[in-house]
């Protein structure tokens, strides 16, 4: 074998795949994230709400019918210990008996008004209201629709972007400080070979890093994929070379590891809050929409949900390849300008 | 026969820093040329400028017949160079790495025999993390080897090395030159430079200051031979010195009076009486070879260690 770039490419993946660092952060990391993320967001029921009742007159008749109630945790304690626990958090309510009956709690917290329904509820039933209207429940549980079924297209979102800014960008720089891109430019590497040998190598390590994370989330929590293989492979790919395009113009012209480390951080830590990778991106106001859909991580993450959630075809997909391609072109293109080859 | 590298007033400038300064130089096709100064003296710009990695303030700079921006990547795959300070990929393997650098050369040598050439094939199978600075330092020279090159620039390719490795790395450059090809090398060694190199620029703040063959260069001193003189009591004058039979120069290192002689039998003596003439007392004389150290100390009045 004599091509320069099969022997860069090779070098590449000796040198990664050599390194514990390397396997730790592909394989492992993204593997215990999901796990431990999984157990902390099953399914199930949520805990009960902490209430707490203080002991005015009729409180023991309140404590009794608010016990009753299995979504309801009722506690007596003192006026003092009560505003501490609603004050820490460890409570949602306060319940004053009296006439009038006073509830205490903090309006922005949603488990409190969850825990002022659920306890007026058991109160007025006890007291004697009817329920005119006849209700039942369907509690869904059903693969495909749970938090952990949201959160695993993150996951591998945020495993793409990493590998591709880490693993290329700070090798590159490391080259550049070693002097071996410089001593491998005199030997006479081409320019070309040496940034083709980065995003091939990136493209070996894809599979590898999607893969084995659905199979986990699969096997442990029964995430299946909706939509075909090869638009997986599709959306997959894209993302990969946007992310590789992103890796080489962020270390286009670093000379330390500092400069590089900050430079990553800096454009992927507002990438893990805004692009929803743990959360709906819904939750920001709409003036920042735009913005945070034309981010690569947000369109890639958004395809693969397509993709593994819906089995969207490949063809819904237009905007986000559309994001993604343009971040990877526009990013190449910087690079042959910018980048710092001595 | 055309020279291997001509360099004409070259000029680096960075911002404040002047670090090569109006540089004539021209190595011969099949000559090894060492450029020998004190560390800033210029020699690694000139090398990276040579090697087309750096581009010069001004000046001209042919190397094998070719000037840097018009077929560069053809001109680099006749040079092969080893620059100071650089690390190569600690979790490849020695035969990998000459692997990777012969593949970016059109034509060049069998990887393993480069390895053997440079005594590394026990290491062949080792990370070169796990090499020593020698055996690194021997990594670079096959990596520059192994694309056959017609000029081999070499910065510093023996420094930090124990005596024996700089030996064997010497030989190897030589063995290199025996096949009338063209090496330019770097040092502060003045003993290496000596022995590998047929002709020696001495480099002081960007220029050449001395050109010739080390014989031509110690020639300049007037004589060959250096007497150091110490006394353990009272005082000479250099006048007074100089003005002894068979004296060429005098100079003095801290407590020690240097004069250049070339008859030994000859000035010995008359030193010996003079200090008797004048009531001082010797407690030590040493008659040896000058090198091309006492070259650059006589022309810079500073020695290659603290210049």
């Amino acid at each position: 074998m004599r091509s320069p770039l099969a022997h860069l490419v090779l070098a590449r993946l000796r040198e990664s795949f050599r390194q514990p660092e390397t396997i730790f952060w592909t394989f492992l990391f993204p593997a215990l994230l999901a796990v431990a993320l999984g157990i902390a967001f099953r399914g199930g029921r949520p805990d009960p709400s902490s209430v707490v009742v203080v002991p005015e007159s009729g409180y023991v008749q309140l404590a009794r019918s608010l016990g009753s109630d299995n979504a309801i945790r009722a506690e007596v304690l003192d006026r003092r210990t009560a505003e501490l626990r609603l004050r820490t958090g460890r409570a949602a309510l306060v319940v004053i008996p009296g006439n009038p009956l006073v509830y205490r709690f903090d309006p922005t917290r949603t488990e409190s008004h969850l825990a002022r329904a659920a306890v007026d509820a058991a109160i007025q039933r006890a007291a004697g209201r009817p329920d005119p209207v006849p209700v039942a429940d369907e509690r869904v549980t059903e693969p495909g629709s749970r938090y952990i079924d949201f959160l695993i297209p993150g996951l591998l979102g945020m495993n793409l972007m990493g590998g591709g800014l880490w693993g290329i960008g700070w090798s590159i720089v490391e080259m550049r400080i070693r002097k071996l891109l410089k001593l491998q430019l005199a030997a006479p590497m081409r320019r070309r070979d040496f940034l083709l040998s980065h995003i091939l190598s990136r493209m070996v390590f894809v599979p590898l890093e999607v893969v084995p994370l659905l199979v986990l989330a699969g096997l442990l929590f029964d995430v299946s994929v909706k939509g075909s293989a090869v638009g997986l492979l599709v959306v997959v790919t894209a993302g990969a070379f946007s992310f590789a395009g992103l890796g080489t113009l962020l270390a286009a012209r670093a000379r330390t590891t500092q400069m590089i480390y900050g430079l990553i951080n800096l454009f992927t830590l507002p990438m893990f809050v805004l692009s929803g990778v743990f959360f709906s991106t819904g939750r920001f106001p709409d003036a920042l929409q735009p913005l945070i859909k034309a981010l690569p991580l947000t369109a890639l993450i958004d395809a693969l949900r397509a993709v593994i959630n819906d089995g969207a075809s490949l063809l819904s997909l237009g905007p986000q390849f559309l994001v993604l391609g343009l971040w990877g072109v526009l990013s190449f293109a910087g690079t042959r300008t910018l980048f710092r080859w001595s | 026969m055309n020279p291997a590298v001509s360099i004409v007033g070259l000029v680096k400038r960075y911002d404040r820093v002047v670090a090569v300064d109006g540089l004539d130089l021209t190595v011969r096709t099949g000559e090894c040329l060492g450029l020998l100064g004190p560390n800033g003296a210029g020699k690694t710009t000139t090398i990276e400028i040579l090697a087309g990695l750096l581009a010069p303030t001004a000046g001209e700079v042919r190397v094998l017949g070719r000037r840097w921006g018009e077929d560069d990547q053809a001109l680099r795959s006749r040079l092969g160079v080893s620059l100071q300070e650089s690390r190569f990929h600690e979790r490849l393997k020695v035969a990998e790495v000459v692997s990777l650098f012969r593949s970016f050369y059109p034509r060049g040598r069998d990887v393993r025999s480069v390895i053997a050439e440079v005594g590394l094939e026990e290491k062949a199978a080792s990370w070169t993390s796990r090499l020593s600075g020698g055996q690194r330092q021997r990594l670079a020279l096959a990596c520059a080897l192994v694309g056959d090159p017609e000029l081999l620039i070499l910065d510093e390719p023996t420094t930090g090395l124990d005596p024996q490795a700089r030996l064997h790395m010497g030989d190897t450059i030589l063995g290199h030159r025996s096949l009338g090809r063209t090496v330019l090398l770097t040092t502060h060694y003045m003993e290496e430079a000596h022995r590998l190199c047929d002709r020696v620029a001495i480099i002081d703040r960007g220029k050449v200051i001395a050109l010739g063959t080390p014989a031509e260069l110690i020639a300049t001193l007037g004589g060959d031979l250096v007497v150091e003189v110490e006394l353990a009591s009272g005082s000479v004058e250099d006048d007074a010195v100089r003005s002894v039979e068979g004296v060429r120069a005098v100079r003095r290192s801290n407590a020690t009076i240097l004069v250049t002689a070339s008859e030994a039998h000859v000035t010995v003596p008359a030193l010996l009486d003079l200090v008797r003439g004048h009531d001082a007392a010797l407690s030590h004389l040493t008659l040896r070879h000058a090198t091309l150290e006492d070259v650059y100390v006589s022309i810079t009045g500073r020695h290659l260690r603290d210049a």
